[in-house]
């Protein structure tokens, strides 16, 4: 057999060229550069069972985004790609963000799981990933020193949700009901149960769903055949608003305490009545009267949007990304931008003051809020 | 206890109605139909979009079953009828319905978005009644009538009626029943039909039940609707009807015993178990009526 001398040489030269063009432009300028101002690719979830949070992230961003460049700070782009709630996708577009973007900064993606997977490739390639809605305790910000996040995590918003649940309601006795597919939902369940556990409350009853489940009653059948004072539930919005309404539709009318996943407008909207009651921590205070907040909920109002914490979240995150622009003296490089953000102390944001730990997570007040006539009120 | 067992009850009234058309088709042609968890689900979204379009459930549940036997008779058109008379007619039936499963699923994916959708608050009035120490809502009560009814009124059709004759005389030997006069492509385009409204039926059913129809809704039911068939034996109604039940209970009582992990897996334990015991399923047909 003859070997075709003709096709590999071209092709090889093809290959070399492309490979060249590729090298040619630096991964650590950050792409930026030449048009001044940085690029920052946002990852979240538009599609899938965490969409529900995406579309309001979304929304914070661009919001927050104008307000930078009318407040007159850097110039700041954002390039927003849908992780469809999955690993698999997440680590795709971070692939997209940090090789063919070649971007300054990533911030999300939506969903804990999805970072577990796709934040070690950040980390790699040492670009700055800020997270605005992963609160799985551990496995996001202890991944590496270019990984941070302005989201409270489950174990400093839980607790103190909790003991304020117990000193309204009373509770001695619980049933947990979690996720045991999803990292978020089951790292949630570890920090509830350690709470229940400090506050002297005696856990009557646990079971489990996975995420595609739709069918909760037996579940919740044995659960509540348990008699306990209060349900308690780790979930995504999705399966929490269904997990409600069969609760309520079981005959369960005793008081019901949410997770994260729960501080979702679409929450409410899906469960309808069975949600009036249902108590959560959250890391947003829709009341607060500072400055920085008031500014937001006007953005939020001009957008048409419904605000809630993860808008919140994702437009502080807009916001710490521009102070730590302007920290590092206005240089877009992906190590500038990492070493601007550990100097972001006590920035006013609609979440608070705002500072990072030395571990890079997020540090401010915790509240409580509860469903009201179809609507999170905070709980004074 | 009671509770658990209405439960079972209800999720099995649901995987028995769909299991029904399934070995409907399966009774008569000997092929697989892969794409009726497909059917199940577009005939979900028809319901929601005649709910959305401000029609009653009454009026919005049978149209929605009427459209599904029609997908169930193009599927025949498309899928089945043009493969027929091959030799390998069973494999090739087999993927062109895997294929027309993929293309409804992405024509859904296309026109409702791979998020979740619900039925409107209040589409079906909401209250609840008290059965011994068991709760059960109004819904569920109706869930399992009409799948009781349906499941009835097949089996009825089937017995006494022409079509049903018809039908079950193609099941027995396609040849044989066209030389008796019995038009073969009539009966099982029907079979289809009915087939197709029995699984959109349950679709309907399960939507309004759990409330959240997406796209990937079939799979819900896809494997545990296939142990239902082999468990009850292929092609027999009784046994699907039966199988349907207990898989329904064994699901449940596996959830609230075992957790949720182990929801399929004590299922197709329970089927493998039931196979080894009796390879042809709790009705089977005897071998020997076949050759």
């Amino acid at each position: 057999m003859r070997l075709a001398p003709r096709w590999p040489v071209p092709l090889a030269l093809l290959l070399t060229a492309v490979a060249c063009k590729d090298q040619g432009a630096p991964g650590q300028g950050g792409a930026g550069a030449g048009g001044g101002g940085a690029v920052i690719g946002a990852a979240l979830s538009l599609t899938g069972p965490a969409a529900v949070y995406g579309s309001q992230q979304r929304a914070g961003i661009q919001a927050a985004v104008e307000e930078v460049a009318q407040g007159g700070g850097p110039k700041l782009t954002v390039l927003i790609e849908d992780d469809s709630s999955t690993k698999e996708q997440g680590i795709t577009v971070f692939q997209k963000f940090i090789n063919r973007d070649k971007v300054s900064a990533i911030i999300g993606p939506t969903l804990s799981n999805t970072a577990s997977a796709a934040d070690p490739l950040a980390q790699q390639a040492k670009v700055p990933v800020l997270a605005i809605s992963n609160t799985a305790a551990t496995g996001i910000t202890d991944i590496g020193d270019h990984i941070w996040r302005d989201s409270l995590t489950e174990a400093q918003v839980i607790p103190g949700a909790f003991k304020k649940a117990q000193e309204k309601l009373g509770f001695k006795t619980a049933v947990v009901l979690y996720g045991n597919d999803d990292v978020f939902t089951k790292a949630g369940y570890d920090v509830m149960q350690k709470a229940l556990a400090d506050q002297g409350v005696k856990v009557v009853g646990t079971q489990t769903f996975a995420k595609p489940d739709r069918d909760y009653n037996a579940q919740l059948t044995a659960l509540i055949a348990a008699k306990p004072d209060v349900l308690v539930v780790s979930a995504l919005a999705d399966n929490a608003a269904s997990i409600v309404s069969q609760a309520r539709q079981r005959g369960w009318t005793g008081p019901i305490l949410g997770g994260n996943g729960f501080n979702s407008p679409a929450f409410i909207k899906n469960a309808g009545g069975a949600a009036e009651g249902v108590m959560v921590g959250t890391s947003w205070n829709s009341l607060s009267q500072e400055a920085a907040n008031q500014k937001f909920l006007a953005a939020m109002k001009k957008a048409g949007v419904n605000p809630d914490q993860f808008s919140a979240q994702a437009w502080t995150g807009v916001i710490i990304l521009a102070e730590a622009v302007k920290q590092s003296g206005g240089k877009t490089g992906r190590e500038d931008i990492n070493a601007g953000l550990a100097k972001v102390k006590d920035l006013d944001t609609p979440l608070g003051r705002f500072s990072f730990t030395p571990g890079r997570d997020a540090q401010h007040e915790p509240n409580v809020q509860q469903v009201k006539d179809g609507k999170f009120q905070i709980v004074q | 206890m009671g509770q658990q067992i209405l439960n079972g009850v209800f999720v099995g009234s649901i995987y028995a109605l769909f299991a029904v058309g399934y070995t409907l088709v399966f009774g008569v042609l000997d092929i697989l139909n892969l794409a009726h968890a497909a059917v199940f689900m577009l005939s979900a979204f028809i319901a929601l979009l005649l709910v959305d379009a401000g029609l009653s459930l009454l009026v919005a549940l049978p149209a929605a079953v009427l459209a599904a036997g029609l997908i169930g008779i193009v599927l025949e058109r498309v899928a089945f009828r043009p493969l027929r008379d091959r030799a390998d007619s069973n494999i090739s039936g087999l993927i062109s319905s895997l294929a027309m499963a993929t293309v409804f699923e992405a024509i859904a994916l296309q026109i409702f978005g791979p998020d979740t959708s619900r039925f409107p608050q209040g589409t079906f009035p909401d209250r609840t009644l008290q059965i011994g120490d068991a709760t059960a809502s109004l819904l569920q009560l109706c869930i399992v009538g009409v799948s009781v009814v349906l499941m009835a009124a097949l089996t009825l059709l089937l017995g006494r009626t022409r079509l049903g004759r018809h039908i079950r005389a193609v099941a027995e030997s396609p040849r044989a029943a066209r030389i008796l006069g019995v038009d073969v492509d009539r009966a099982i385009a029907m079979a289809f039909f009915l087939s197709s409204a029995l699984g959109g039926a349950a679709g309907v059913l399960f939507g309004l039940a759990f409330n959240s129809i997406s796209p990937d809704v079939g799979r819900s039911v896809e494997l545990k609707g296939l142990a239902v068939i082999i468990l009850g034996g292929m092609g027999s109604v009784p046994g699907a009807v039966a199988a349907g039940f207990a898989l329904g209970l064994i699901e449940v009582f596996t959830v609230a015993h075992l957790g949720s992990s182990f929801r399929d897996a004590v299922s197709f334990v329970v089927l493998f178990l039931v196979l080894i015991a009796r390879p042809r399923g709790l009705f089977g047909r005897a071998a020997a009526r076949e050759a």
